[in-house]
Order: C-alpha cells, then structure tokens, then sequence
C-alpha cells in the first residue's frame, strides 16, 4: 500500500512537471511578457531594466526552475489585462466553480445510480427503454445546447428560475457561498443541471451495464437462493460490486467537471474561474492561462491519486493481489 | 505476389462477407438505424449542394437586406414566405445560414478526424507491433494527452495561436488551428484501439509468415496487420466525427472557433443566443435542433456499427 501510494506519487509529480513545462512555455514564448507589461511610450532602457528585474535574461533552465518555485506558491504574477495579482483573481472566482461542480457532481451521483440500478434490473421495462432514449439524447446534445434550451424553456418562457449569476452571496471568511441564500440556491438550478447531466447519463449506463454483468453471477443465485430480501441483494450484494469502476469514472468525471464548467459558466455567466480563463484566452491574458492550467492539473492529479487510493478501500481483492505481486 | 495478394483477397472477401450477411441484414432491421443514416446522408447532402439546394446565399451582401432582419419562421405570424425558417438579425436568412454553416461543421469534424485518425492508427500499429519502449512511450504520452479534456486543449492552443499570429492572422487559420487542437484531443482512442488488436494480430499465423519469409516490419504493419485492424477503427471513427462537430462548435460558441462572416452551427448558435431573451428565439433554436440532430443521427450510427461489428458487446 505504502509503496504503491509513493508510485503513484511520484507519477504525479512528474505529470505536474510536464504541465508546468507546457504553462512556461506558454509564459514565455507566446507573445513577449515584457511588451504586455509595458505601454508603447517605454523607452528601450526601461524595458531592459524590466526584464532584467523579471529575470527573463538568466538562464531558461533557471527561470523554469524559478517559474515552479512561484508556481508551488501559487504566484503567476499580475494579469496583462487586469494588472492585479492572478493568484488573488482565481482565489476569489474558486468557491464559485467548485460550488457549481461538486453539486453537479453530487447530482449526477444520487440520480444516476439509481437510474442505472433501475435499468440495469429492469431490463425490458417500458420506463428503462424511456430512460436509455434519454440518456442517449444526453450524450448528443452539447453541453451549451442544453443551457440554452434551458434558459429558453425556464428563464425566458417560463420565468422560474434567473438566467445569469449567482445571486446573492454569504462571505465565510475568503469564501463566498450562494448555497445560503434563496437566490443562490435558485441561481445554482439551471447550470448544476446543465453541467451535470452529462455525467448522469454516463453514470446510469456505467452502472447499467455492471449491473447487467453482476446480477448473472453465482453469489447473487446464491444470495436469492438464500432467501435474501430483493433490497438486500441488490443494493448491498450487486451494487457494492458495480463501485470499482464507477468511482473510477465518477473521479475522472470530476476533473472533466470542471473544465467544462467554462462552458457553463459562459451560458450562464456564472463569476467562476472558466469564465476568467475564456476572457483571459480571448485577450491572450497568458499569467491567467498559465495559473488556470497548472490549477486543473493539480485538481486532476489528486482527484486520480484519491480514486487510486479509494480503490483498495473498495475492493479487497486489489489488496490481496498486491500483496501477492 | 503472393503475399501482397492475400491480404487483399481478404479485404474483398471480408466486403462479400459484409453485403451478404449480419451487418447489411442487422442495418435492414433497425429503423432507427436506416432512419438515422438518411439524416446524416441529408444534412451531407445539404452540406455539400448549399449552394444549390440554400435558397439565399448568407454570405452575398448584396442578397440581403437589413429589411427583412428579424423575421418569424414562414408558418408564424409576420412570418416571410421566401423565408421559411425567419431571418436573423442582419436579415440572413436562417435556413440557408444552417446549410452553409453545416458545410463548415461537418469540414472541421471530417479533416479532424482524418488527421486524427492517420496520426493514431499509424501510433497505434507501431506501438502494438514494436512493443518494448517505443510502445511504452507512445503510450504514456497518450495517457497524460487523455487526462485533459479535449475542450481545454482546444482553448490553450487558440489562446497560443491568438498570441503568435495575432488575432486577424488568427482568422486566416481558424480552420486549421481548429483541426489541429481537435484533432489532437482525438488522435488517443485511434492509438489505444489499433494497438489492442495489433497486440492480437501480432501473433497469428500470417504475420510470423510474412516475418519468416523476411518482409521488413514497416511493410508487415502497413500491407498485412492494417487492414485487419480498420473495423475497430472505423467505429471509433463515426463516434469521434459526432465529437468532433460537438467541439468545434463548442468552440464556435464560446467566440473562440470561427469567425461570424463564415458561421459554423456554432457560431451560428452564439448569434442567436444574444436575442433568445427579446423573443426571437429561432434564431438560435433552429441550428441549435440542426446541430442536435446531426450529433444524435451519426452517434446512433456509430452505435449499431459498433454492436453490428462486434456482437459481443451487445
């Protein structure tokens, strides 16, 4: 265990390398940082003097080396089109993206598995070939499709539910939470859904299909033959067994969660940090670019390690073939 | 010629086998399928004739009239008959704008996937036939190319080509940066499919054949292992051409794909969604239904061409 959480470890301190390397490359050779810096009437000195200050005349091994110490303290320097500290804008956008995906997520969890659970054990009913349709329509649509079909069916005809925002907000400390207020709870409907169906309809066919594979096994005869109640054998018997591969999914989801949450946020106009990364690609704002990249690496990096390490929790049977190996 | 002729034979045979047999018969049972494959054959026709078949052209300045701009679809009140599904807001006429903006979408999705697909298979077939370190390197950078999401990618490199070319030498190119970051997120299911079964084909009978009597690999991978290995693919490949339409015009919505003077059904999209709220919502909803049904009539083809190929999975 010891050893393979130290593996993995390492697997993703060199993935984080590799992405850094790409945000510096970004950083440093796409367009001049010193011109985005400066105004059209800074004399050639000046300029030298910034870069010098920038250290952007050392060594390129010494300024990679400089660029992941920063990064590792999360410093990406000041916007171009800003001028105010990168670090400070993501900190400030953060609560509401991960507010947004973690209920998106939530979501598509407590309704996809029970749908999968469903369909899986009802194979021919009339309502599991209902929901296969749909999940199939889910798939095709593209996720700003269905924002906007939303907002059209829900904001503008029947005016439910806000079209933009957040709403109000409560500050906990740095955080900002739109989960307290009944506009906030209102403004989170239509893009959770919008980000989350997606990932509900992969989660119902995943588990769907498990289902379909375990309920033919011999310890589920066995557990009928038993004499077990349905409830008993199905959720506790066959649906423990569908969760490898199904956190496995649910992990990754999670990391494609919230990069397309830029797309959400976009239809919305949702204040988290996807919309920040739009503008910033829009404008070629390359500090945003650079911090927004390594920040979803990292997020990916430890949710794939929790998913790694969740997986011998779930399923003995991992351990004891390590432990053979 | 012997062992240059027996592959193909294969292939001919292989091509008997499909007429006559399981698939054709499987694609004569499911309506849904055959309901399917006329809808993308329509939207490719419409595509490829929108000159002809559009009854306006959106792009002749000189065709429209700021005069008809907003116009309800012909069945609505106010509704224009020479405009059947309304105008937008500079007066194009919506239908038409969908024809020429499929012409676009369906390019971008077929060059992604074709360059996706070469790219792959090619890395696929070598890290399946060489093995050993090539095949553990092609497959890493697989693994991290997988691990982000096509759309970031997508954005990351517009972002750098805003940033090297500029933002109007950016328009010269969109095509192609548009082909190339999609393509990129793409190319990983080609490679991972094709070097699975070429792990399996590696070691048949007519591949040790070709190797005893000394044909160099590259031949044996491209002459003999190839051909036996395009089914898989070929699946792959309608699954990705339905995600490569809905990338770009992801991308087209989010303003970073192409261009308003040349709309794809993303940009398209995008233009309409500014008017959804002041009530004229077909000029978002009709591309937006378009789009819908173009994605979900290949992706059901590419469903039953995978359950068709390989039955197992049914």
């Amino acid at each position: 265990m010891l050893a393979f959480t130290i593996r993995r470890l390492l697997q993703a301190i060199l993935v984080m390398l590799v992405v850094a390397l790409i945000a510096f490359t970004l950083f440093r050779y796409v367009g001049d940082p010193v011109n985005q810096m400066v105004g059209v009437e800074t004399s050639a000195e000046e300029r030298e003097a910034l870069r010098e200050r920038l250290g952007l005349n050392a060594p390129v091994m010494v300024q990679f080396a400089r660029f992941i110490g920063h990064a590792a303290l999360f410093d990406f320097g000041t916007s171009y089109q800003f001028k105010q500290p990168v670090a400070d804008m993501i900190g400030k956008r953060l609560p509401a993206t991960l507010e947004l995906s973690l209920v998106s997520a939530l979501l598509a969890l407590l309704v996809g598995i029970p749908m999968g659970v469903y369909t899986g054990l009802n194979r021919d009913s009339a309502l599991s070939k209902f929901f296969l349709s749909v999940s199939l329509i889910g798939i095709s649509l593209p996720t700003f499709l269905i924002g906007i079909l939303l907002i059209f069916v829900f904001s503008v005809n029947l005016q439910w539910l806000p079209s933009f925002g957040r709403g109000e907000v409560v500050q906990i400390g740095w955080w900002s939470t739109g989960l307290l207020t009944t506009s906030g709870l209102k403004a989170l409907v239509l893009p959770a859904i919008t980000l989350g169906l997606f990932q509900m309809t992969l989660i119902m066919r995943l588990v769907r299909a498990e289902m379909l594979e375990v309920i033919r096994t011999d310890y589920i005869k066995f557990a009928r033959a038993r004499g077990l109640p349905d409830r008993i054998v199905h959720f506790r018997h066959a649906l423990k067994n569908t969760l490898v591969p199904v956190i496995t999914i649910a992990g990754l989801q999670l990391g494609t969660i919230i990069a397309f949450a830029i797309i959400t946020e976009t239809v919305f106009q949702w204040p988290g940090m996807g919309l920040l990364f739009l503008q910033a690609v829009q404008n070629v704002d390359i500090p945003i670019m650079a911090a927004y990249l390594m920040l979803i690496a990292f997020l990916f990096v430890v949710i794939n390690l929790i998913v790694d390490i969740l997986y011998f929790l779930v399923d003995p049977r991992l351990r004891a073939e390590r432990a053979v190996h | 010629m012997t062992e240059m002729a027996s592959p193909r034979t294969a292939a001919t045979s292989r091509i008997a086998r499909l007429l006559d047999s399981d698939i054709l018969h499987s694609f004569l049972r499911s309506k849904v399928t055959i309901a399917a494959a006329f809808l993308t054959l329509l939207f490719f026709a419409g595509a490829i004739f929108a000159p002809i078949v559009a009854p306006h052209d959106p792009f002749d300045l000189a065709g429209i009239s700021i005069l008809d701009a907003r116009l309800p679809p012909a069945w609505m009140e106010g509704g224009d008959a020479r405009f059947l599904l309304g105008t937008d807001d500079q007066g194009r006429d919506v239908f038409s704008a969908i024809l020429y903006g499929s012409r676009i979408s369906l390019a971008v999705g077929f060059m992604s996937v074709i360059l996706a697909a070469t790219v792959g298979i090619l890395l696929g077939l070598t890290a399946g036939y060489m093995g050993g370190r090539i095949d553990a390197f092609i497959m890493r950078i697989a693994e991290v190319q997988l691990t982000f999401p096509a759309i970031l990618i997508a954005l990351l490199i517009d972002g750098a080509a805003r940033g090297i070319f500029g933002n109007l030498d950016r328009e010269k190119y969109v095509f192609w940066i548009l082909v190339f970051s999609i393509s990129l997120s793409l190319w990983v299911q080609f490679a991972r499919t094709v070097r699975g079964s070429t792990l399996v084909e590696r070691g048949k009978e007519y591949v040790q054949a070709a190797r005893l009597i000394g044909i160099p690999p590259f031949l044996i991978m491209i002459r003999h292992v190839l051909p036996n290995v395009l089914g898989p693919a070929l699946v792959i490949a309608t699954i990705n051409l339905a995600l490569a339409i809905i990338t770009e015009a992801t991308l087209s919505f989010l303003g970073v794909g192409v261009p308003p003077t040349q709309p794809s059904l993303g940009t398209l999209i995008r233009i309409g969604n500014d008017f959804l709220f002041s009530g004229e919502w077909w000029i978002a909803i009709f591309p937006g239904a378009a789009l819908a049904l173009l994605v979900l009539a290949v992706n059901l083809l590419g469903d039953w061409l995978r359950d068709a190929l390989n039955p197992k999975l049914r």
